[in-house]
């Protein structure tokens, strides 16, 4: 109940500020933008697709780029949002009122985790809204879009996760927004140039591009479930640490 | 200092023999003391004293390195969650959202207590309503001015009725009507609660509080009530200033006065031994000798004198 409580007001509070608004319209504009440019080139090559059999179809050309892109756009903009989810309350002093509240510090971590998910939920149905869109005309592979939704909010709740733990660290939502952007950003590139092995495995994109492709492989879900409890856990070992003598 | 009595079947908070480091500095050394309910206790000290440190362990916002602490009977290092539910903190800096609106803070504050529908609205208009804030209920507390944060602040540490109030330097940024309105309001929550108030103002803590602690480098220096804190801090000297000034001769020559310094043209200030003052015997040659005595006060000694008396008492062997 208190984490829903404290969800609440993170909400509240991030849609009272400008910030939230204007990354939700930025993501939409640009995201939009690639999708019309997708679904352009794919009107154009459709006559010869039609002639093709087992050529890629509506969801493999416009859908599963769209959220290639979104990860990418994700990535960006993800610190922005979780920059301030902890350094705020540290600036406004805020936090010594939610320690000195009868709450564990997981109710506190798990209820600014909760906000947090809230916006990126908004952003997700914005997101997925347009290839939604599509039924109005065409069929979609609903399978492959459900993995590729499923996938982006995978990856929306490890990029929230990474973001608030940073968020723990600092005063300054500047250095929280840097730093969270650059641990996702190496997570990101671990696989670069097809790096193998365990620096293979760690790396955010490969297991979301199986995701993209349909398909449905259960050890990627749990990579991600796992990335988000390690740094959520790693968040409320840091603010239990705060009161423990340094 | 004297060790405290330990059989605590009537105080609120308990503390005992808590220290606490910042890496090796020691930034509290053997902190006992106790407060029960209707007394209010002025926790006294210079700034980096420890007041501070010993207020956010007794909310939980720090751990100590030794020591236990009990909020209304209850450890608040074994069990925090119910410790906390017996108390109200005004932190130094008010943790205020400036995002909120008075309401809105205060209701998500009382709902994380544990208030819910008419309970909640009710401890709300109480709450508004002693801090004086009824009129400001809609109002943005960014665009408040400090007085009214400072209050808000206030409103949310005693919104849910906790036994227990820890107010660290409430009166910060208040203008001398608001001071004075908040001292009132402290004497009136002491009456049925266990107030801690810090502060490095003396009037402050003299006014609002029945007993003190001064704490000094992370120690207890003096625990008593107050007037048994104005007895030690009997004033020393005297500011006189007469129209027609005499020699200052003629001042210290008279009964009781040990020295006579010249501040100005007209000003003279008069040490002496308390609590024989000579402030009698120079009213009289005043008149008798047609000095015109336009000025006699008693010059306040302040807090730091108090603490170089002090701590020079407890070095003495």
């Amino acid at each position: 109940m208190n984490v829903l409580i404290i969800a609440a007001r993170e909400l509240r509070s991030l849609f009272l500020s400008p910030l939230a608004w204007t990354v939700l319209a930025v993501v939409q504009f640009i995201l939009a933008w690639l999708f019309l440019i997708q679904l352009d080139q794919f009107a154009a090559l459709q006559p010869q697709l039609a002639a093709q059999p087992g050529a890629p179809g509506l969801t493999d050309l416009v859908v599963a780029p769209l959220f290639a892109s979104a990860a990418t756009v994700l990535l960006l903009v993800a610190p922005l949002l979780t920059m301030r989810a902890m350094s705020e309350e540290r600036r406004q002093n805020t936090l010594t009122l939610l320690f000195s509240m009868p709450l564990s510090m997981t109710e506190i971590v798990l209820g600014k985790y909760l906000g947090l998910l809230a916006l990126f939920g908004v952003m997700l149905t914005m997101i997925v809204l347009m290839p939604l869109s599509l039924l109005l005309g065409a069929t979609l592979d609903f399978g492959q879009l459900a993995a590729g939704v499923l996938g982006l909010v995978l990856l929306m709740a490890s990029y929230a996760a990474v973001g608030l733990y940073v968020s723990t660290l600092t005063h300054h939502p500047g250095v929280a927004a840097v730093g969270s952007f650059g641990i996702l950003l190496l997570l990101s590139l671990l696989d670069w140039r097809g790096a193998g092995g365990l620096f293979g495995y760690l790396s955010l994109s490969r297991h979301y591009e199986a995701l993209l492709k349909g398909v449905f492989d259960s050890s990627d879900v749990i990579y991600y479930l796992l990335l988000t409890v390690v740094f959520l856990t790693l968040a409320v070992r840091r603010l239990d640490g705060e009161r423990l003598h340094r | 200092m004297a060790t405290w009595a330990s059989d605590v079947t009537g105080s609120l908070i308990r503390v005992e023999h808590v220290w606490r480091y910042y890496g090796a500095a020691c930034a509290l050394s053997d902190v006992s003391f106790e407060v029960g309910r209707g007394e209010v206790l002025g926790f006294l000290g210079p700034n980096g004293a420890g007041k501070s440190t010993t207020m956010n362990i007794l909310t939980g916002n720090l751990a100590p390195a030794r020591g236990r602490v009990w909020i209304a009977g209850v450890d608040l290092l074994d069990e925090p969650r119910r410790a906390k539910r017996a108390l109200g903190y005004l932190p130094e800096h008010p943790p205020l959202y400036r995002e909120l609106t008075v309401d809105e803070y205060l209701r998500y504050c009382g709902r994380l207590h544990g208030l819910r529908g008419d309970a909640l609205r009710r401890a709300l208009d109480l709450a508004k309503q002693r801090c004086g804030l009824t009129a400001a209920g809609q109002r943005l507390i960014g665009n408040l001015s400090k007085g009214y944060q400072q209050r808000v602040g206030l409103a949310q540490a005693l919104l849910h009725e906790p036994p227990v109030l820890i107010l660290d330097e409430p009166a910060v940024g208040l203008d001398p009507l608001q001071m004075r309105e908040m001292r009132a309001l402290i004497r009136e929550l002491g009456r049925e609660r266990a107030v801690i108030l810090s502060s490095h103002v003396l009037p402050e803590v003299q006014a609002a509080c029945d007993r003190v602690l001064i704490i000094h480098q992370g120690r207890i220096m003096l625990s008593d009530s107050v007037q048994g804190l104005a007895q030690r801090m009997h004033a020393s000297s005297l500011r006189v200033a007469f129209r027609n000034a005499p020699p200052p001769e003629a001042l210290s020559a008279l009964a009781g006065v040990q020295r006579a310094e010249r501040v100005d043209e007209q000003a003279f200030r008069i040490y002496f031994a308390p609590p024989h003052s000579p402030a009698d015997a120079i009213m009289a040659r005043a008149a008798e000798q047609g000095w015109g005595l336009i000025e006699l006060t008693p010059e306040r000694v302040t807090l730091e004198e108090v603490f170089m008396h002090i701590t020079r008492e407890e070095s003495a062997p």
